[in-house]
């Protein structure tokens, strides 16, 4: 019998490693994934079947989870709601189905509202104010540059919500409790040490003959910032602008803590949701399922960004 | 284009003076090398031409005016840099505009003063590609391109050719040469590579450790070093130096090297007794058997029409010049002697050349 030699590569994996780590992966992300499924099945299920035992995977799709979260309700007799008039569209239908009648709308879209605004706002101002500064300590020398930087990082060393007590009473003195303003400025201020450390990594890279080059040729440090090194430090800006937004947009702690009525961002409000008239999951998945959407869509359009983002010019070389 | 004078130029970065009082001026029109080994302070004194940096000391002038403490965006020059420095995000066409765009020009002038920038560098077919996709020397003439559309007052140019490999190098040194022919413009060129500052300049600055050491003519540079060093870095193989004590009376034709007289160029000057050095370029070493330094062959580097050959003596090691067809066998015994009137004598101790009949036709930096 002859011996068949196939050639092979020292580095590239062999198929039956790629394969094995392709499953290792495949399983990892159904791990992941399977919460959050569950999350938009429960959203669609009818309260009864959502708290079924044992846990229905199928189910007859139901949008009261969704009623439930956009409106309040009342309950009624049933001779008053016959008294009433043809059901008030879809809505209206699935509670008079319950003996309810819909009473308003809930306060979901204004907190969501608000947590777009405070999340985009602040993530908005970090990542400005995080660029320059970062631009300041890549090429500048700083008077106390490293203790500066150290300083900056140091804030990240504890969680946030040490803090919370001198921060609640500081705005409550200053007035910018349960204000929007208020939100974006803490939101802010924790994600710009994270983004200047960040953003100076990626600045790093880009070589300063860039900007010499456009500043021999007639431009100001300014100008040459603007149209040199903030068009090859997109990646970079893209990256710290999605660890801004999710930790800005899932922040829970000061949000309970800091706001009530006015600036209250949607974290704090989705628990709400489960005391109005019993254990309402698929209200709350309903809500949960919405809240998911505005960091999908912003990472899926910063996604071929992200990518080089995280892998290139966070590690420094 | 514009006279650029520069004027007892220091610059000091905390603790390490890398430059140290340089003064030069290049003439309207004229190419200028700064050469000299890394670390030496040229590409600082260039950066300091530009404006990049600013001088601990002295003075920079472009055609009369002070511009030392001008920003590099006011003093209308162009400046070349080794990686190229070419936009990424930006295509050719509007790298090379992009010094246009910031002074207002209509977009009209613009493209065809960019069209005709590309026709000089013939990459016109380039215009509308971006520059990742470039090979090295198309991206150099695009740097190059950016440089000259605006027509600045001075090119100033650092290691442009650095980057390039060899053959794409020696191309590039012919068109640099012509391009300056055919635009005239002043230039101060960076390079650390004798050979491209030979053939390119008319004049070159040759700096050691941050101090000008010579500025002359490539061909002064060659037969009349002013010191020690530019001796030995210009030259492949560098010129071979045979140490000896002796004074020198003005007037003097020969010198005692050892028991012989060796005739040089008539002294200048006069030097009280002290340790000297007479220098011989390879190439005015001669094989004769009556020669008056005896020495082994040590061996032979063949480069086709001509071969150098190490003879070990007892000054050290000489390197000779000496057409291929002769034949040296490792060990044998050749005399040597060397042309007279090409001799260089330098004073040991500061490297200064010593004024000889050598340097009576020179322009001496």
């Amino acid at each position: 019998m002859t011996s068949v030699t196939t050639a092979h590569s020292v580095v590239e994996p062999s198929v039956t490693t790629r394969r094995f780590a392709g499953s290792l992966v495949v399983l990892y992300a159904i791990i992941t994934m399977i919460p959050l499924v569950w999350i938009m099945l429960t959203a669609f299920k009818s309260p009864d079947d959502a708290i079924s035992y044992p846990p229905k995977v199928m189910f007859k799709p139901s949008l009261e989870g969704f009623c439930n979260l956009f409106t309040t309700r009342s309950r009624q007799t049933p001779e008053f709601i016959r008294s009433l008039g043809p059901p008030q569209g879809l809505c209206d239908g699935i509670a008079r189905d319950r003996n309810m009648v819909v009473a308003g709308p809930s306060n979901y879209v204004p907190r969501f509202v608000n947590s777009l605004i405070i999340a985009f706002g602040s993530t908005v101002l970090a990542v400005a104010l995080g660029t320059l500064s970062a631009y300041g300590f890549s090429r500048f020398r700083v008077p106390l540059k490293d203790d500066l930087l150290f300083f900056i990082l140091s804030t990240r060393m504890m969680p946030p919500i040490a803090v919370a007590i001198p921060i609640y009473l500081m705005y409550r003195t200053i007035g910018l409790s349960d204000t929007r303003l208020g939100m974006i400025l803490l939101y802010t201020s924790v994600n710009v040490s994270l983004a200047v450390w960040l953003l100076k990594g990626f600045i790093d890279e880009i070589p300063r003959e860039y900007e010499e080059a456009a500043m021999i040729d007639g431009y100001t440090r300014f100008q040459a910032f603007v149209k040199v090194v903030l068009p090859q430090a997109t990646t970079g800006i893209a990256a710290t602008a999605i660890f801004c937004l999710i930790f800005a947009w899932n922040e829970y702690a000061f949000a309970v803590l800091l706001t009530s009525g006015n600036a209250q961002t949607a974290p704090p409000f989705i628990p709400i949701i489960i005391g109005e008239g019993g254990q309402d999951w698929p209200a709350v998945a309903a809500g949960t399922t919405l809240f998911l959407v505005p960091i999908v869509v912003f990472t899926v359009l910063l996604r071929k960004h992200l990518l080089r983002g995280i892998t290139f010019g966070a590690v420094r070389k | 284009m514009a006279q650029i004078k520069v004027e007892a130029l220091d610059k000091s970065f905390g603790s390490f003076h890398a430059v140290k009082s340089a003064s030069f001026t290049v003439e309207d029109g004229q190419f200028l090398c700064l050469l000299g080994p890394s670390g030496c302070g040229k590409t600082t004194t260039l950066r300091m031409i530009a404006g990049l940096e600013l001088p601990t000391a002295g003075t920079i002038r472009l055609d009369g005016e002070d511009v030392t403490m001008n920003r590099a965006s006011a003093r209308d020059i162009a400046f070349v840099f080794q990686l190229f420095a070419l936009y990424p995000h930006m295509n050719v066409r509007r790298n090379i505009g992009f010094p246009l765009t910031c002074e207002g020009i209509s977009a009209a002038e613009r493209d065809r003063r960019v069209v005709e920038a590309a026709r000089i560098l013939r990459i016109s077919h380039l215009l509308d590609r971006s520059v990742s996709g470039l090979a090295g020397g198309d991206r150099q003439r695009v740097a190059l391109g950016r440089a000259i559309v605006r027509k600045p007052k001075c090119f100033l140019m650092d290691e442009p050719l650095g980057a390039l490999d060899t053959e794409m190098r020696e191309a590039m040194i012919h068109e640099l040469r012509a391009l300056h022919d055919r635009l005239g413009a002043t230039t101060v060129y960076v390079t650390h590579d004798q050979l491209e500052a030979m053939a390119m300049a008319d004049r070159i600055a040759v700096m050691n450790n941050g101090v000008v050491e010579q500025v002359a003519s490539p061909r002064d540079i060659y037969d009349r070093p002013a010191s020690l060093f530019v001796a030995d870095f210009i030259g492949s193989p560098p010129m071979n130096f045979l140490p000896f004590r002796s004074g020198l009376q003005t007037g003097a034709e020969a010198i005692r090297l050892g028991e012989r007289d060796v005739a040089i160029p008539a002294a200048r000057e006069a030097m009280t007794e002290s340790e000297l050095v007479l220098g011989v370029r390879p190439e005015h070493v001669r094989f004769t058997d009556r020669g008056m330094v005896r020495g082994e062959v040590y061996g032979t580097e063949y480069l086709g029409t001509m071969q150098i050959v190490t003879v070990t003596t007892r000054y050290g090691a000489l390197k000779a010049r000496s057409p291929s067809s002769r034949s040296f066998r490792t060990g044998e015994t050749v005399g040597l002697d060397f042309r007279p009137d090409t001799l260089s004598i330098f004073d040991k101790a500061s490297g200064r050349a010593i004024r000889t009949a050598l340097h009576d036709g020179g322009v001496h930096g």
